[in-house]
């Protein structure tokens, strides 16, 4: 299963000062540990709302809004796409970041690879012939 | 700095609270139903806990503590006690700020004892006047000792990279290197991989016991193979990987989460293995194939679960993100071809490089002529061109049969060669594919084989040749052992059958 940990903005992120170097340097080992786990996916990190901006729908209507947005703590500043066996999985990663303050939030990713949630109804769904069955016919695959 | 020990994560812990708060607020935070607060909530937190800290952990604590004891079964034991300390200590205590490094001290200890233990046995039976030898020899005394312990946590991947080649040695029956494979590596339990496999249990852990007994007997080695034998090993490990992931793939949904699961691992462990060994062309080629089917599970089955094959796909419901992993992977492949292998062998033995045209394989060969592609980069050349295509039509048939026809090279088989067949009637035309599937037909391995009928029908249909087209779809309905594809096979056959009618009466139809 996947879970997108989300990096909180603060008001230092809002005002674009980047992390100190030693951070910087515990966050590359922290995402060296991801990757040579095999859990990492993709994570990125966002630049401030003053150079996004926000488009809100009204009765169909869409308003478009420039940043900065004032809600320092309710926005994102970045994020690391996980995959896991378990939530407990992705919470032991995440108390794994090496942050001094601040937060993040765990949030399950809907995935069509995992148990059956996404557009496959749950029990549903039979057994399947295996890629090399799959193969010949119309469908030449890997 | 070991960055969790220097920037705790979390909240800071309260006063006598300890770090079990921190864990159990992330926990709750995560708005877990059940509230009724207390003990039970804390010791159901630590056991989850314990659960995702053995995940991480437990490959690195047993490939460590087997480069000391010489012994990955002892290894395992030693890692299995440490286990067993934490699930004791820990719901009490709260779980440690960093509990890798607390399960790695604590299962040091123990191979201190189990080692020392040895160590008196072997001095007392030396007295005697008697000889034995002992796994843990040369790591077994005094200083010596104390220092491969502090080893311990450098070479952590070296460690790694050899507990898989161990897990996955050609002394082991296939079977006992997957269960090897997943319980070592994977973290997995017996019953785990008992379900995973629609094994019983018992299967599974005399396998395992019995894997563990075969490396100890032949005092397998516990390293990383060299030269020749490399390409050899490393070609037992990719396949065991594979296993794991057709195993997996084969039963993409269904209601038992382990098998899907098995995909999950297979995935987690290939992407593993390619950061310890990112100059193996095939172990990125491997990843790549794995990243892309993966990527496809989604629109493989239809809303009633029926499979849907790939040509038809969605491919809306295609992972864009495992699609643009496994690209990448397979460009990390073709760049670690174009580099000269380095103190290493290539991943296949193969000789000679496949003539598979100028726009396959990499672009530029700067330093030495590329590694040709082996089995996996060229599975995943295939798989990539159907992952690059936006609509079935959009497909690149031409360079797929190209790269079917290297695979037959490296891995000649009459299937491959059916798979080709199909290539080149999408690219050239159904003549094309005809003419290699008439070769087939005397196949033995193929003689029950529903597809070969079955494409070959394709074929004789698409060429007008309806009444000889009739007869092979039935024959295929007749072979296949899947419900729904028989009924598909009839349709088929009977709409060839009345295009037959329809062109036997003049003007008819």
């Amino acid at each position: 299963m996947r879970f997108m940990v989300l990096v909180r903005a603060d008001e230092r992120s809002e005002a674009g000062v980047l992390p100190a170097e030693d951070m910087t340097d515990a966050m590359d080992r922290y995402n060296d540990e991801l990757v040579r786990a095999g859990v990492l996916l993709a994570g990125e990190g966002l630049r401030p709302s003053t150079e996004g901006a926000r488009v809100t729908f009204s009765g169909g209507r869409a308003t478009v809004t420039e940043g900065p947005f004032a809600e320092a703590g309710e926005l994102i500043a970045g994020y690391w796409l996980i995959e896991v066996s378990s939530k407990a999985e992705a919470v032991q990663w995440a108390t794994r970041i090496p942050f001094e303050d601040g937060a993040v939030e765990l949030r399950r990713v809907f995935d069509a690879t995992d148990h059956p949630a996404g557009t496959v109804l749950p029990g549903t769904a039979g057994k399947e012939r295996t890629p090399r069955e799959e193969r010949p016919r119309n469908a030449p695959q890997a | 700095m070991t960055s969790s020990e220097d920037s705790p994560p979390g909240p800071p812990p309260t006063a006598g609270a300890g770090h079990a708060d921190a864990d159990a607020d992330a926990d709750a935070g995560q708005g877990d139903a059940d509230g009724a607060a207390g003990q039970g909530d804390a010791a159901a937190d630590a056991g989850r806990a314990i659960d995702a800290v053995w995940r991480i952990e437990s490959a690195r604590l047993i490939a460590g503590l087997a480069r000391i004891v010489r012994d990955v079964g002892l290894a395992e034991e030693l890692a299995q006690d440490a286990l067993v300390a934490a699930l004791e200590q820990w719901p009490h205590s709260g779980v440690p700020r960093n509990p890798g490094a607390w399960l790695m001290a604590t299962a040091k200890h123990r191979a201190v004892d189990s080692l020392r233990r040895k160590d008196v046995l072997r001095r007392k039976i030396d007295e005697l006047g008697h000889r034995l030898t002992v796994e843990g020899e040369g790591a077994g005394t005094g200083s010596e000792l104390d220092e491969a312990l502090d080893r311990m946590e450098d070479d952590i991947g070296d460690d790694l990279l050899r507990l898989v080649f161990t897990a996955c040695h050609p002394v082991l029956s296939t079977e006992a290197r997957v269960a090897l494979t997943l319980r070592l590596l994977g973290g997995l339990t017996t019953k785990e991989i008992a379900r995973a496999f629609l094994t019983p249990e018992s299967t599974v852990a005399q396998r395992i016991v019995r894997a563990k007994r075969t490396l100890a007997d032949a005092k397998v080695p516990f390293e990383v193979p060299k030269g020749d034998e490399l390409a050899v090993r490393l070609a037992s490990v990719l396949e065991v990987l594979y296993l794991i992931f057709n195993e997996g793939y084969a039963a993409t949904t269904g209601d038992d989460w382990m098998r899907p699961a098995l995909c999950a691992e297979a995935l987690r462990l290939g992407r593993v293995l390619a950061e310890l060994a990112p100059g193996e062309p095939e172990v990125h080629g491997l990843v790549a194939l794995m990243e892309i089917q993966a990527s496809r599970t989604g629109a493989r089955t239809g809303p009633s679960g029926e499979p849907v094959l790939l040509l038809d796909q969605d491919r809306g419901h295609w992972d864009h993100v495992l699609i643009r992993r496994g690209l990448a992977a397979l460009e990390r492949a073709e760049r670690a071809a174009a580099e000269p292998a380095t103190g290493s062998e290539p991943a296949t033995g193969s000789g000679g490089a496949p003539d598979v045209g100028p726009d396959v394989g990499p672009d530029e060969g700067a330093g030495g002529p590329p590694r040709p592609p082996g089995p996996y980069r060229l599975q995943a050349g295939i798989a990539a061109c159907h992952a690059r295509a936006r609509t079935a039509q959009e497909t690149d048939w031409v360079r797929i049969a190209a790269l079917y026809a290297a695979l037959a090279r490296v891995v000649p088989s009459p299937v491959v060669e059916l798979n080709r067949a199909v290539a080149l009637s999408m690219a050239f035309g159904p003549a094309a594919g005809l003419a290699l599937v008439d070769e087939l037909v005397s196949e033995p391995v193929l003689k029950d084989y529903h597809l070969l009928p079955s494409v070959r029908g394709d074929l004789l249909a698409k060429l007008g040749r309806h009444a000889e087209a009739y007869a092979e779809l039935s024959r295929a309905a007749g072979l296949t052992r899947n419900e729904r594809e028989r009924a598909l096979l009839l349709a088929r056959a009977e709409a060839s059958a009345a295009a037959a009618r329809g062109g036997a009466v003049p003007g008819g139809g």
